[in-house]
């Protein structure tokens, strides 16, 4: 005697939020079974386990439907099939693109392609995220990248109007998008303290502020808001520019005079003042060097991995608080102001936001 | 020419890619009607084609607008090779042909393909002109108003009620033509589809035309049934109350006045004269030869049971089966009632007694044609009436009969002509084997069992069947009553002599328990007492109904769902062996299925069930039997008395194992009580002395005898050696009066007995029922949620023994509802009503099991505010006064003891409520609302109209908000900025409600826009890459269910009323990764606003409704 067929259809598809999320996260049948029963929801309504085994096997083939329309979740909201109430399609589909921050990390900034798809499993090995749940992330991430590639317009939007998430999700995806794009290198081993959501506000600072489409450039004509990859490729007019800045270690004057100007500054409001003085000039010349190499692709990539080896490293060494490097930092970029043969004031300002505020975030053990 | 059909294609979307080369679609449409096809253009390399094609028009007869479909076909075009299909709609056109209904068809319908399921969706309109033609009634029957609704509509008013409508039309299965050796399935199965429509379109107006010659307007109770009998055919036929119907113009209270005339003139004759006749012999002659044992026995009055085998009951039943094949000699009723010893004059008297009468009846008729046929059937399919119009209630009164399908087969029917329709009435008026004779057959039974019970009419009535090869059961039960002369016209029913009680009009809480028969002529051995209400005529102790609970009745407690479920083996045999075998066993099944209710019944201390439902099927090796009801204790009807088990013998069974089970079963009933709330104002109306005022013995008594009359004592026997000589001990062991008596004599009793105590309560939090109405509760919130569900069980073992098989099947049934309290969890308090379970047996090993209900929340801290309100007064004298007031003022009775029961559990309720509300999901069920910002304002409404705020309630108030919030995968001010940034792509879908019942709660149904009749096929080649047989199945129902959505949508409806899925047929063939699955639903499609314009609960439904689209950000 076994049960043959076993389906229960409502007229609002019915989803349990819990066992949704054992889906998503890649369970079995069986094993979200034992996890629910373990969670105790067996104790409501006099539940057995054949109950329990019935209830999620028919959560599961709705989920396994529903799918295919959580590819393009616009079309979530005009399908007939299901009658799913508004919140609850928010719901669906801001938990399937959801993603597990220790994934992401392994994956952010590796190309999109099949090669890393078949690594995943190792990656899965590795994190303790199921191998299911990868593929769906993975997939989740391969999708958006495809659709907005094509598009025009600011990315975090499209990702947002196209996949209906919210704007954290929609940013958090374009970070994605954007790493993967400019496959910046994440992996290295002096990167690891560093979480997705670190690479995510820095990812955040350089697609606002570096890229084509990047909001207050008044010199671009309004038209030019809409070309492709805006947001996704690096401004190379600015990248060009950013090697003029080099005046400012090359000119030996100016390199003092602006080393005076900080220290003037900064002598007496922290404890690390002598080291700040004597590694002034390394730390400027690392900073510069970023910048001037940045029309390099392959610099690009390592553009972290120097933020972190050419000042965060130094500076951690001398013992710098959070403070001190905040203090440091917006010193050294006004003090650039007063200088008055420095003429790149601009440049140097669109440079020195972003990496004064990712040097900020990345700050930290 | 009186019609013209107009049809536009707009656009297409989501279609499937068709070219993989492009993974696009040039897609174009075909749109058929009748023998006239139109195309639009070719929309190339797109899988959103837009046509925006010009109004398509099609002359047509009105007939055939009742009768055809348009079809539409969605095609991917093709230079080379031929054109693919991509799929079909088929649009019933009926809504349009009235003038109060729909205008026009305009909407997204999902594009359907009998192997592929929905392939995208299309948007159609369509709209019709009808010509003002004086001859357009005269072949069609535009303009009757159809109804799934077994109650008068909400928005009309009942003027006239005319009768019973039946019809049935009949064609070759296009599956068993020859040319479907030749054809795909796919266009198999089209061609099935494409002719059931047609089947019904023409039933539909068939009926309508006999609505029209009768006088009415509307058909309401439309009850359209297939029948797939394979080889021989395919039947498609419909039962139905004719009615004349004004629409109410808003605001206006229903009008109660409602006059019928189920029978003019010339009917009434046949239905007058008969009647005295038949009805005397029954009582003359039977009820001597029944009395005849000199055991003091009673056995289930009112209702009707199987003829079962053990004489004693035997007059009780107003049931037969038979076998009527060619040459079966076997007399048509009480078949099974042979085996009684000494009992044999009876059913052949009553044989000879209702061929006669038949015979007589049948003169009447055929002088003056079909019309007259239907008329002189005073049947209703009604379930629930306006108050005052049913007067009594006798009983249930059913019938049924086996038949043979092969031996029937029609030569008329030649194996060439494919879609042409015949009709067997018309064809085959003067064979006397044909389907209309086997249901006249029926029918006539149904009759005169009524008039048995002293009943001028059946209510509640209902007509199916169940086919296995080419045997045929075919079924027909309703409720023998009497309904008010002073609604009928010209007293065409045989009331007028009847009695003197039918002038002093009882009370209506009670009055239709009261007996219509007479009670020295009684037709069975009843124990009647005095109503315990107005004390002025006699009422059985139990009542068995196929009706809804009367609104009026007074009802103590909490209904319940009963369910009496049953297997039996039989050898697989052939052709008559088989169906003799067959009616053998079905009058042992009703008298099984009948203990069984009974037990259960009076395990739960109630009196009355409503909405009878019993169905057997039979299958190749074993027939299934499952009797569902509503239990309920009618406050009028005595209290019912325990269970009493007795051994056999002394030495037969331990006496401590005898008082084990007593004991357990003493203890379920306590449970019960508790559980639903029985806790009757007995006393009061029982004690005469009290009722004069004077305060006697008020608690003394317990669940104890209230009868004034002789101490009589209900057994039930098991067997047929029973005798009368253990009466004396029995008597002395159990001290009780007015027991039930269970008998433990073997073993399969014990299982019995086990098997009745193994049925669980629902949860905390769940009720359950199978009618309309749920006995007791009345406050319903705005929670909705229909679901179907199906399971279909493998008897693995072939040496199954019939205890054994009725473990399985009643494990199969209680694990099915223990699903459904399960995943309906989050909607506690919530009822399930509506609970219609469909049993099947599809292939020699398996059992399947539909159920088709609606779950609805409603509010217990309303319930509980009265308690707060008024305090518990058990037992004082206050306590007395109120619960007088029902025997003064009975119209209120139902609602004050509504109260009452309420007042008098609301301490036990309100302990548990709030560790229940704390673990409510409110979030996950968004038909209640649509957002939980709007929760939490249904909340704040909810505190405000609380008057009185205990502190648990406000912490129990407290919890639930906080798992909300738990719940809510968004905070607050996040959810509010997303839904305004957010667009769902500018379209929207219709939020459509579906519920089984008549009515939406808190939500007014302002007009009814049509039938919704649909029927679909499915099959696929890929079982196993589709889910396997649950994933194939799941698909379908979610795919019927959006069908129905769009087609009520499209009708610009937002909900379906009185829906059902009438068939649901699966076939499997796993090992060549095959199956197939028909599905029949119905309903009416209504549009409906929330009943208040106040900012609460019902503002939320709405929200609901429009949701999807932009408005939803507005909230």
């Amino acid at each position: 005697m076994s049960v043959e067929l076993d389906v229960f259809v409502g007229n609002t598809t019915i989803m349990d939020e819990e066992v949704y999320q054992l889906w998503l996260d890649g369970y079995t049948v069986n094993d979200a079974v034992k996890v629910r029963m373990e969670g105790g929801v067996m104790d409501e309504c006099e539940a057995s386990k054949d109950v329990l085994l019935s209830d999620t096997m028919d959560q599961y083939r709705t989920f396994q439907m529903c799918e295919r329309l959580l590819h393009s979740p616009a079309k979530l909201a005009n399908q007939l099939l299901f009658q799913i109430p508004p919140h609850r399609q928010i719901m669906l589909i801001e938990r399937y693109y959801a993603f597990d921050d220790t994934f992401v990390r392994e994956v952010l900034g590796k190309k999109l392609s099949k090669g890393t798809k078949k690594d995943l499993d190792d990656i899965s090995a590795k994190t303790g995220v199921t191998l299911k749940s990868c593929r769906r992330q993975f997939d989740n991430f391969k999708r958006v990248f495809k659709v907005v590639e094509e598009l025009k317009g600011p990315l975090v939007e499209n990702i947002r109007q196209h996949f209906l998430l919210s704007d954290k999700l929609a940013r958090d995806y374009a970070a994605i998008v954007f790493f993967a794009n400019n496959r910046f290198e994440t992996g290295k081993r002096k990167l690891q303290y560093l979480s997705f959501q670190d690479f995510a506000f820095c990812a955040g600072q350089l697609i606002s502020n570096w890229t084509v489409g990047a909001v207050g450039e008044s010199s671009i004509d309004p038209s030019y808001n809409m070309v492709e990859d805006m947001d996704v490729d690096l401004d190379k007019e600015f990248l060009q520019e950013l090697k003029e800045l080099k005046i400012l270690i090359t000119d030996k004057d100016l390199l003092d005079q602006h080393k005076s100007l900080v220290c003037t500054a900064l002598r007496g409001k922290t404890k690390v003042f002598p080291e700040m003085e004597t590694s002034f000039k390394n730390l400027s010349r690392g900073l510069i060097n970023i910048a001037a190499k940045l029309t390099n692709t392959k610099d690009v990539r390592d553009f972290f991995i120097d933020l972190v080896e050419k000042f965060i490293e130094p500076c951690r060494s001398d013992r710098w608080t959070a403070a001190d490097m905040k203090l440091y930092l917006t010193h050294y970029t006004n003090s650039a102001h007063i200088l008055d043969t420095f003429k790149h004031q601009v440049v140097w300002d669109r440079y020195m936001g972003v990496v004064k505020s990712c040097i900020f975030k990345m700050y930290h053990d | 020419m009186p019609g013209k059909l107009k049809a536009k294609i707009v656009a297409g979307r989501h279609l499937p890619v068709m070219d993989r080369a492009s993974d696009l679609t040039d897609a174009f449409v075909e749109v058929k009607f009748g023998n006239t096809t139109f195309k639009t253009d070719v929309c190339p390399k797109s899988l959103n084609p837009q046509w925006n094609s010009e109004w398509f028009k099609f002359e047509v007869d009105d007939e055939d607008l009742q009768d055809e479909p348009l079809q539409i076909t969605v095609l991917d075009h093709d230079t080379y090779s031929a054109n693919d299909a991509i799929g079909k709609v088929y649009i019933d056109i009926d809504p349009l042909l009235y003038s109060e209904a729909a205008s026009v068809i305009s909407g997204w319908f999902p594009i359907y393909d009998t192997i592929h399921g929905i392939r995208g969706e299309i948007n159609v309109i369509v709209k019709v002109e009808l010509f003002n033609d004086l001859n357009r009634f005269r072949q069609s029957s535009c303009g009757v108003k159809f109804f799934c609704t077994t109650c008068i509509p909400q928005c009309y008013r009942a003027t006239l009620v005319h009768g019973f409508v039946e019809e049935l039309v009949v064609n070759e299965d296009p599956e068993y033509q020859w040319i479907d050796r030749i054809r795909t399935p796919r266009a198999s199965n089209e061609a099935r589809q494409r002719l059931i429509s047609l089947m019904s379109g023409e039933l539909q107006r068939k009926i309508g035309l006999k609505v029209l010659e009768m006088g009415g307007n509307a058909v309401v109770g439309y009850l359209q049934c297939f029948d797939l009998e394979g080889e021989s055919g395919l039947v498609v036929r419909a039962i139905g109350t004719a009615c004349t119907l004004d629409k109410l113009s808003s605001g206006s209270a229903p009008n109660t006045n409602t006059h019928m005339h189920p029978n003019t003139a010339p009917a009434s004759n046949a239905c007058n004269s008969p009647s005295k006749d038949g009805k005397e012999p029954v009582f003359v002659e039977d009820l001597p030869s029944s009395s005849g044992p000199p055991t003091p026995f009673r056995a289930l009055p009112t209702s009707s049971s199987s003829p079962p085998p053990f004489s004693p009951s035997k007059p009780c039943s107003r049931q037969s089966s038979s076998s009527d094949t060619d040459l079966s000699l076997t007399p048509k009723t009480g078949m099974g009632s042979g085996g009684s010893a000494g009992k044999e004059a009876g059913p052949l008297r009553t044989l000879l007694r209702q061929q006669t009468q038949t015979a007589l009846e049948q003169r009447g008729a055929s002088s003056s044609g079909l019309l007259l046929n239907a008329r002189e059937f005073p049947f209703f399919t009604l379930t629930s009436f306006p108050p005052g119009f049913l007067l009594h209630v006798g009983g249930v009164v059913s019938a049924r009969s086996v038949k043979l399908l092969d031996r029937i087969h029609n030569p008329a029917l030649g194996n060439t002509r494919s879609y042409k329709l015949l009709d067997w009435n018309s064809v085959t008026a003067d064979e006397p084997e044909t389907r209309d004779a086997w249901w006249e057959e029926i029918r006539q039974e149904i009759k005169s069992h009524a008039r048995a019970l002293g009943c001028h009419a059946v209510v509640g009535y209902s007509e199916s069947t169940s086919i296995c090869e080419e045997v045929c059961i075919l079924s027909a039960s309703g409720t023998a009553a009497i309904l008010n002369p002073r609604y009928m016209r010209e007293g065409c029913l045989d009331i007028g002599c009847t009695d003197h009680r039918f002038e002093d009009p009882s009370p209506p809480s009670c009055g239709f328990c009261h007996i219509p028969y007479d009670e020295l002529n009684m037709p069975f051995p009843a124990q009647l007492t005095y109503c315990y209400h107005c004390r002025r005529q006699k009422v059985p102790d139990v009542l068995f109904t196929t009706i809804d609970l009367p609104s009026e009745a007074a009802v103590a407690g909490k209904g319940c769902l009963i369910q009496a479920r049953l297997c039996r083996l039989k050898k697989k045999a052939q052709g008559e062996t088989n169906a003799t075998a067959i009616s053998n066993l079905l009058p042992f099944m009703e008298y099984e299925l009948h203990t069984q209710l009974m037990n259960k019944l009076k395990l739960r201390s109630m009196n009355a069930l409503f909405g009878l439902h019993i169905q057997i099927s039979v299958g190749e090796n074993m027939l299934l039997g499952l009797a569902s009801a509503t239990g309920v204790y009618l406050t009028a009807l005595p209290a019912p008395g325990g269970i009493q088990i007795a051994g056999k013998t002394p030495g037969d069974l331990s006496n401590e194992h005898i008082s084990s089970i007593q004991k357990r079963i003493n203890d379920t009933i306590a449970v019960n009580k508790e559980l639903y709330q029985i806790n009757p104002p007995k006393l009061f109306a029982l004690d005469p002395e009290v009722f004069c005022g004077i305060n006697m013995e008020l608690a003394e008594e317990g669940v104890g005898s209230p009868i004034p009359e002789p101490r009589h004592r209900s057994r039930l026997f098991r067997s047929h050696s029973e005798s009368s000589d253990e009466l004396s001990e029995l008597d002395l062991s159990h001290g009780k009066k007015d027991a039930f008596v269970l008998e433990i004599d073997d073993t399969d009793a014990v299982e019995d007995i086990h098997s009745l105590l193994i049925d669980a309560p629902p949860p905390t939090g769940f009720y359950s029922c199978n009618t309309e109405n749920m006995p007791g509760i009345s406050n319903w919130t705005s929670g909705v949620q229909m679901f179907t569900s199906v399971r279909v069980l493998r008897l693995s073992n072939a040496n199954l023994t019939n205890q054994g098989l009725n473990k399985i099947f009643t494990d199969l049934c209680e694990n099915l509802l223990k699903s459904f309290y399960f995943k309906l969890r989050s909607m506690i308090p919530c009822c399930l009503c509506h609970l219609n379970f469909t049993v099947a047996v599809p292939e020699e090993e398996l059992i399947q099991v539909t159920v088709t209900a609606v779950a609805m929340t409603y509010d217990k801290e309303q319930t509980q505010e009265k308690t707060a309100e008024k305090p518990v007064n058990k037992g004082s004298l206050e306590a007395e006064e109120q619960l007088q007031f029902p025997l003064e003022l009975c119209a209120d009775s139902s609602s004050s003891n509504i109260q009452t029961a309420s007042k008098i559990s609301g301490v036990a309720e309100s302990t548990n409520i709030s560790p229940r509300a704390a673990s409510v999901d409110y979030g996950s069920f968004a038909d209640r609302c649509s957002t939980w910002l709007e929760l939490l304002r249904l909340k704040a409404h909810t505190i405000r109209r609380g008057s009185v705020k205990t502190s648990r309630r406000t912490q129990s108030l407290a919890h639930s908000v906080s798992s909300l919030e738990r719940c809510s995968p968004l905070q607050e001010g996040r959810s509010r900025s997303l839904r305004s940034s957010r667009s769902f792509g500018g379209s929207s879908v219709t939020v459509v409600k579906m519920t089984p019942l008549s009515f939406l709660p808190g939500i007014r149904i302002i007009k009814y826009l049509g039938i919704i009749n649909m029927f679909f096929i499915r099959e696929t080649t890929s079982l196993r890459e589709e889910g396997g047989v649950s994933g194939f199945l799941h698909s379908f129902i979610a795919e019927v269910f959006a069908m129905v959505r769009a087609h009520v949508a499209a009708l610009g409806g937002n909900a379906v009323v009185s829906y059902s899925m009438k068939e649901c047929v699966f076939m499997e063939n796993p090992n060549k990764n095959q199956a197939q699955c028909l599905i029949n639903v119905s309903g009416d499609a209504v549009i409906c606003i929330s009943e208040t314009d106040q900012e609460s609960s019902a503002s939320t439904a709405n929200t609901g409704q429009t949701g999807g689209g932009g408005t939803d950000g507005a909230t």
